[in-house]
């Protein structure tokens, strides 16, 4: 009989994949485009991720789960540059501060890599996101996307990720149509590396995106459509980062965030499901 | 407010440490001036200079038109319409500067007797320059839906800055007015119409340029304000057979510029490189940099220079002057005359310089390019070092030492050179051997040999 099966049935928390995603990208990034991050603010992000994580952990007297904090740090080491290292080390502690000072529904509400990214970026000359670093190669676009979906698809979140690049690419395909401008523009702009990386990587946290499938859809395609209008109306080339912050203060205002729950490994894995395994109890961390 | 302050004394704090550095190295150094590959290496190229603090912007467009003035016309979109007094026109000679300022450079160093022990050295830099679209004559009406804003005569310069409503009409507008629009310009004037851009169109006036005694003509300049921080390049490529050149000057207050639609790479810098290379480093940078633009799918801007405007270390042309980069629109700097170099923390000038070049043509460059200003301020320059061997006779062991180990650098100079602008490694040795630089080069090791050694079985 033919069934599909996980090649990787143990690892339940798709944060695993996401780790190891961003980690190989980040080797792309330093191995072949040159990016301009150092060892030591790779190595800071992540320590003051997990600083942050554990002192918070211990002030809520909670358990200490370093995986996502892992991860805030590798986004910050992706998308953020700075002259110097501290930067990194105050994004990290404001990404992983907003999780235990800023929540709604016993749930924080802010992307951390996100908010920590966007208040580093918007508050201070001390860093910025180097855009310009990624490109639009396709091999590169292929393979975040590939590596992306394999961590998306896993947290159960594919949608997210084809929600955004597919409001995001009729936009910018719609906007070269009434243009009359060549399709080469617009695909210049869906191939950047950048903007994949994020809304497989970034956006796609199913922690701070709505929990129902259709309330998520339009919290997605409403980033993909602010990051569109910042971009092409108001010139602001940031504009996919700042979109997520935008929505999550909108979410406050409508009393709408942090209702719902996802827990990580405890949502039904795709290929689980299709074989018909019975869903094993909530993994151990 | 809080934030300038603290920013003001950052600067400052960096420019201190940027004279430390600066007189630092220049004792370990002892540069004199070699050679730099200036963008006249190019043909048809643009340079342009951007200033650019917020959303004040002055730009500065030169090329290397070469054909009758009366047939040269340029049109440039533009967010705004200008006022007479935000155009101006300038002098060549100060993007000159910057272009020999900013260029890649070759330093020279000189091996000492190796009995004895110390360095030297020398060093050298080389530029580049820019392109445009062409046209001639002039008059028109509307009920094409082109409105002429504004008209106004600058320096040599007739301008016209229209706004449109459709693409045809521009078109039909242009043309009746005996400018030569290219094929696919009805296109890309529309998709510009449609972003509400206007059109900044220039003619010589034949009379006032000859007013100016000058062969050539000089940079035009535009001051204005928009968020947009972009240089429109796709009307230029639409008459272009092949690729253009272009190079672009940025000056800000923060730091880098880079380009945010297409990858902006470092260009290889630092190598030791034969000595002969000295003779030819127009023809080496142009080898190297065609053979990076490959290497990259000919769809990178590449970054030649990145340095606080302040010092320079070598220098390939001094700093440029306050009162020079007052005229490229840094407005914050102070105007007066006088030279830049080493000058003291506290009358820094707080400007940041990049220099970008960029191969472009239609296929690999379909939009415009988008530019952002990033906060990097660590320094960069396209730099290739000649290494003179010690000619003198090897009197002690280290000497001896010394010349053994030569063949092995040569080599590998030659393998660098070979790799960085794909010449034929045979002809490198062969130019080396001539240029001062004789070596055998070291058999090829068999890969069997690395496993079991040369020798081994011969007991």
């Amino acid at each position: 009989m033919l069934s599909f099966s996980s090649p990787f049935p143990q690892i339940r928390d798709a944060r695993w994949f996401q780790l190891g995603g961003q980690a190989a990208i980040l080797g792309v990034g330093l191995a072949v485009l040159g990016f301009s991050v150092t060892v030591a603010q790779i190595a800071a992000a992540i320590a003051a991720a997990l600083a942050a994580q554990w002192i918070g952990a211990a002030l809520i007297a909670g358990r200490f789960d370093w995986k996502s904090a892992a991860i805030s740090g590798l986004s910050l080491a992706l998308l953020l540059r700075a002259n110097d290292v501290w930067p990194f080390v105050v994004a990290a502690f404001i990404a992983i501060g907003s999780k235990f000072a800023i929540r709604a529904h016993d749930r924080h509400i802010f992307n951390p890599a996100n908010i920590g990214i966007v208040a580093m970026i918007f508050f201070s000359d001390a860093a910025w996101t180097s855009t310009g670093e990624w490109g639009s190669a396709l091999w590169l676009a292929a393979l975040i996307a590939a590596l992306g979906a394999l961590s998306t698809w896993r947290a159960s979140r594919l949608d997210v990720p084809v929600v955004y690049v597919g409001v995001y690419a009729a936009l910018m395909i719609g906007r070269a149509l009434y243009l009359g401008d060549p399709l080469p523009i617009p695909a210049l702009r869906l191939s950047h590396g950048a903007l994949i990386l994020f809304a497989f990587f970034m956006i796609s946290d199913p922690k701070t995106t709505p929990e129902d499938p259709r309330l998520r859809a339009l919290f997605v395609a409403a980033a993909a459509l602010i990051a569109y209008v910042m971009q092409v109306h108001f010139f602001i080339s940031d504009g996919i980062f700042y979109a997520p912050v935008m929505l999550a203060i909108m979410r406050i205002l409508i009393g709408g965030a942090g209702k719902g729950g996802y827990e990580w490994g405890r949502a039904p894995a795709p290929f689980i499901r299709w074989t018909n395994r019975t869903p094993s109890r909530a993994p151990a961390e | 407010m809080k934030r300038r302050n603290l920013k003001k004394a950052m600067i400052a704090a960096a420019s201190a440490v940027a004279l430390v550095t600066a007189t630092g190295s220049a004792v370990a150094f002892c540069g004199f001036y070699v050679a730099k590959a200036d963008t006249k290496l190019f043909n048809k190229a643009s340079r342009v200079a951007i200033m650019r603090d917020g959303e004040r912007t002055v730009m500065t467009i030169s090329n290397d038109y070469q054909g009758e003035l009366k047939e040269f016309a340029i049109v440039v979109p533009v967010p705004v319409v200008l006022e007479e007094g935000q155009i101006h026109v300038t002098e060549n000679a100060i993007l000159d500067h910057l272009d020999a300022y900013t260029a890649p450079r070759l330093v020279e160093y000189f091996d000492e007797d190796p009995c004895e022990t110390r360095y030297y050295d020398k060093m050298a830099s080389a530029p580049m320059a820019m392109a445009e679209g062409a046209v001639s004559e002039r008059r028109g009406d509307d009920a094409l839906g082109v409105t002429v804003e504004a008209e106004y005569t600058v320096g040599e310069y007739d301008i016209q800055i229209l706004s449109a409503k459709e693409s045809g009409g521009l078109a039909t507008w242009l043309k009746q007015n005996g400018y030569k629009l290219p094929r696919g310009a009805e296109e890309t004037l529309g998709s510009y119409i449609r972003q509400g851009v206007k059109f900044f169109v220039a003619r010589v006036n034949l009379k006032e340029q000859s007013k100016t005694g000058l062969k050539y003509l000089r940079p035009l300049q535009m001051a204005f304000d928009s968020p947009r921080f972009m240089l429109p390049i796709r009307l230029g490529m639409l008459n272009a057979d092949g690729k253009q050149e272009l190079f672009v000057f940025a000056l800000t207050r923060t730091g880098r510029v880079e380009t945010t639609n297409y990858r902006t790479v470092k260009l290889p810098t630092g190598m030791d490189v034969p000595v002969y290379v000295k003779d030819e480093f127009g023809e080496f940078y142009k080898a190297m940099f065609a053979d990076q633009v490959t290497r990259e799918a000919e769809r990178a801007v590449f970054l030649e220079y990145a340095w606080d405007m302040n010092w320079c270390d070598p220098c390939a042309a001094d700093p440029l002057s306050a009162g020079e980069l007052r005229e490229l629109g840094v407005y914050w700097s102070g105007g007066g005359e006088g030279d830049a170099i080493m000058r003291p923390p506290q009358q820094a000038q707080d400007v940041f310089v990049t220099r970008l070049h960029v191969s472009y043509d239609a296929a690999h460059f379909p939009e415009d390019l988008m530019f952002k200003e990033t906060g990097e301020r660590e320094n960069f320059q396209g730099r290739y070092v000649l290494r003179h061997p010690y000619k003198g006779d090897a009197k002690c062991d280290a000497a001896r030492e010394y010349k053994a180990e030569l063949p092995k650098r040569f080599e590998q100079e030659a393998q660098t050179l070979s790799s960085l602008t794909g010449w034929d490694i045979d002809g490198i040795r062969a130019k080396m051997k001539t240029g001062g630089q004789p070596f055998t080069p070291p058999d090829k090791e068999k890969w069997w040999e690395r496993i079991w050694g040369k020798d081994e079985n011969k007991g």
